[in-house]
């Protein structure tokens, strides 16, 4: 065997290793969102730590959001908003923040408990949608949420986005962009994040960096009180 | 109402008309056409029935790329002149659903153009 | 001869409460149609006021479809002759009001196409769901429960038939307040006393309808109500509208009570503009104090006056729903406590709400086919009170 093989076997290994290093990631992700023919499972539990320290001046998760979905990003009180920016100002000390506000993906939805016909629903791996094909559009959901995630459509839509059928006469709200998160990839909003402050995963996969960063940094979930168990956590709230 | 006569009204029609051919049957704009996933005269009879499976199994247990998708339905079906299954007395479904007078509750939601043309669109 | 021309005239009369009914019954369904073909755009809902207008008329009707029942109940559970002669009457009523608040919520759906898919998919944990089975369960019973009223042959199946009547009633009248009561982050109406306070608003404004509807009947047929009978049922008017006074009054102060409330009482009674105006003028002193006083002022309590207070109960009825409905949605959720909010989603602020015409039509749609199912009933059928009762001089 000559050196010149024996470089260019290790040349191979190398770059094949530096190439599974750079897949792996994407295809562990691939792998936990269960693949294109599997079910989704309740080993899953997908969700998100959303740091609001860096979210004062900006709201690019809110536009991506929009664009991902086909929202017309309207601001009328008929407009669907899955996402919206609030701004809060903590009425005794005066500290002021801003966060993202969405669907929170409860582990005990009441929009899913009220919903009659069931089109409201939770999935295995914990998000929380609605059937449009099921839903009557009665607002018993939106009565119900204690977040104001969902909005219901007034007008009939056209040039829908092919993977996000939405229509005249029912209710919607944030998918966390399940058809994204069925393909391996990220919510747009984490995606669209400039500093990363949007941290998706599985929460139900101690090892996950979502769950690693959740153990160590102090984060709430918004109306703890109701008992719900968010998908969503907030830092600096 | 009306439309759940309607509906009701389709179904007693369309049984016994089924998968044969018959007298002024439109002709259909096929879009790219080629290979179905199935043949055409199992389609006709029984695309609902798979869709109806396909969505369900999609939207519940997130179970993406069945042959069954709707959106393959209109990639391959879509006009290749519009872009769309829609529209058109000879588009490829609301050609035959009118033939038929079934109303087609699928494009309210679910968009009826080719999804690879609404990308080339998105990146110009 | 002369007897004939009045007999026409009414003849005539009919014919034209059944075109005007159906003339406003055809609104409202035009009102459906324009909502189903342009979205809800055209009604002045919005994701802050997800429930309006039609679901005060549809709740209104719902309520009092099971309070007119009462009346039955006293007659065949508790065996109160004078009231006896009257459950037929108020089995017909109830089957009138409970179809036109059906048809107003199903036309209000985004989808009312779908109405099968609510018959078909059923989620069990669902107050909605329940509702659907409490609901066509009572147009049975009441059904039965008046066809063994009316059948001789069915008379002695009359009380079993009413106690489950009065069982469902009450069960299903829980259930229309659970819709609200089991909405936990709404500070408007998470509260077991809402139940309970329907019930009572159920007796007040079903026998408010009864009274109208009676006294129209009696009218047209030429005859005045037995003052004695007429005392009685006046008197459980009145005992009614207090009663529900008393849990309207219980519901605001206990939630006086809880500091986190008091921001909610204070938009609801004082600050929120038409909300308080319309409680306090249109729910109190019109719908609850002006009644109140005509019925028991030694020098009033005619069948007039009887007939001016029941019609003052319903308006104030309409007054304390909307108030209730709307005014309890439009004070802002409380999302993050302790904190001010802002967002473009109209987090923190007051819901804007301004009903559209397409709302109205819809409501008054419904209260037409209550209208028509009652007068066509009335006509065909015999729910005349069978005691002897003087001819009107």
């Amino acid at each position: 065997m000559s050196d010149t093989d024996e470089q260019r076997r290790q040349f191979l290994k190398t770059s094949v290793g530096a190439a599974a290093v750079a897949i792996a990631p994407g295809m562990l992700m691939f792998d936990m969102a269960h693949g294109d023919t599997e079910p989704v499972s309740s080993k899953v539990r997908w969700g998100m730590l959303i740091d609001t320290a860096n979210c004062a001046d900006c709201d690019k998760c809110v536009k991506a959001c929009n664009k991902e979905n086909g929202l017309s990003g309207g601001l009328s009180p008929t407009d669907s908003q899955w996402m919206r920016k609030v701004e809060l100002k903590d009425m005794r000390t005066g500290r002021q923040l801003a966060l993202p506000m969405m669907c929170q993906h409860c582990a005990e939805p009441p929009c899913v408990d009220v919903c009659p016909t069931g089109a409201s629903f939770k999935r295995a791996d914990g998000i929380v949608l609605v059937d449009k094909h099921l839903c009557i559009g009665c607002r018993y959901c939106m009565m119900a949420c204690p977040y104001k995630a969902r909005s219901f459509v007034h007008e009939p839509l056209h040039d829908q986005k092919p993977d996000v059928p939405r229509g005249k006469g029912t209710v919607e709200s944030c998918t966390m962009c399940v058809q994204r998160v069925d393909k391996g990839k990220i919510p747009a909003c984490a995606e669209a994040c400039p500093n990363k402050s949007i941290l998706f995963g599985n929460l139900n996969d101690p090892d996950s960096e979502v769950s690693r960063k959740i153990r160590t940094v102090a984060s709430t979930q918004v109306r703890a009180d109701l008992g719900l168990d968010t998908g969503i956590r907030y830092q600096g709230l | 109402m009306l439309k759940l006569f309607a509906l009701l009204a389709t179904f007693l029609i369309c049984a016994p008309a089924g998968a044969t051919e018959s007298y002024g049957m439109p002709k259909l704009d096929i879009g790219k056409g080629g290979h179905c996933v199935a043949p055409t005269e199992w389609m006709r009879v029984n695309h609902m029935k798979v869709l109806f499976k396909q969505r369900h199994e999609t939207v519940h247990q997130g179970i993406r790329g069945s042959k069954y998708s709707l959106k393959n339905c209109v990639e391959c079906h879509a006009s290749l002149r519009d872009n769309s299954v829609i529209g058109r007395p000879d588009s490829f479904c609301e050609g035959c659903h009118r033939y038929e007078a079934v109303k087609i509750d699928c494009f309210e939601c679910h968009s009826s153009k080719r999804s690879t043309a609404l990308a080339q669109e998105d990146t110009k | 001869m002369a007897n004939h021309s009045p007999q026409r005239f009414k003849t005539r009369l009919y014919y034209a409460l059944l075109a005007a009914g159906g003339l406003v019954a055809m609104m409202g369904l035009y009102a459906a149609h324009m909502m189903e073909k342009y979205g809800h755009i055209i009604t002045g809902m919005n994701n802050q006021i997800v429930w309006g207008m039609p679901h005060v008329f549809a709740i209104f009707m719902i309520v009092t479809a099971s309070g007119v029942l009462n009346i039955a109940s006293i007659g065949s559970v508790f065996g109160k002759a004078v009231y006896k002669g009257r459950a037929p009457l108020a089995g017909m009523l109830s089957i009138a009001l409970l179809a036109g608040g059906l048809a107003v919520l199903m036309l209000d759906l985004g989808r009312p196409d779908r109405i099968i898919v609510a018959a078909t998919h059923f989620n069990l944990t669902s107050v909605f769901a329940w509702n659907i089975v409490l609901y066509s369960g009572l147009f049975t019973f009441v059904a039965i429960y008046t066809w063994t009223l009316l059948e001789r042959r069915m008379n002695r199946w009359i009380k079993p038939a009413g106690l489950v009547v009065f069982a469902w009633r009450i069960i299903l009248t829980t259930g229309t307040g659970l819709i609200f009561a089991f909405l936990v982050a709404r500070q408007a109406y998470a509260s077991a006393i809402l139940p309970p306070m329907f019930l009572i608003m159920s007796f007040t404004w079903g026998l408010a309808v009864f009274h109208v509807v009676q006294s129209a009947m009696y009218t047209w047929n030429n005859r005045i109500q037995d003052p004695v009978i007429l005392k009685r049922m006046k008197n459980l008017l009145g005992i009614f509208v207090l009663g529900t006074l008393y849990m309207v009054a219980v519901y605001h102060l206990s939630n006086l009570y809880f500091a986190k409330q008091t921001a909610f009482e204070h938009f609801i009674l004082l600050s929120g503009g038409i909300y308080p105006w319309l409680f306090w003028s249109g729910y109190v002193v019109l719908g609850s104090l002006l009644p109140l006083l005509l019925i028991y002022h030694p020098s009033l309590g005619k069948p007039k006056f009887v007939v001016l207070a029941s019609l003052m109960v319903i308006v104030g009825s309409f007054s304390l729903l909307y108030v209730f409905i709307i005014g309890g949605q439009a004070f802002p959720l409380d999302i993050f406590p302790g904190y001010e909010v802002t967002s473009t989603f109209w987090d923190g602020q007051i819901g804007q709400y301004q009903p559209s015409l397409y709302e109205f039509l819809l409501g008054f749609g419904g209260l037409a086919i209550a209208f028509l199912i009652t007068t066509i009933g009335v006509h065909a059928l015999n729910f005349m009170p069978p005691e002897q009762t003087p001819q009107r001089v």
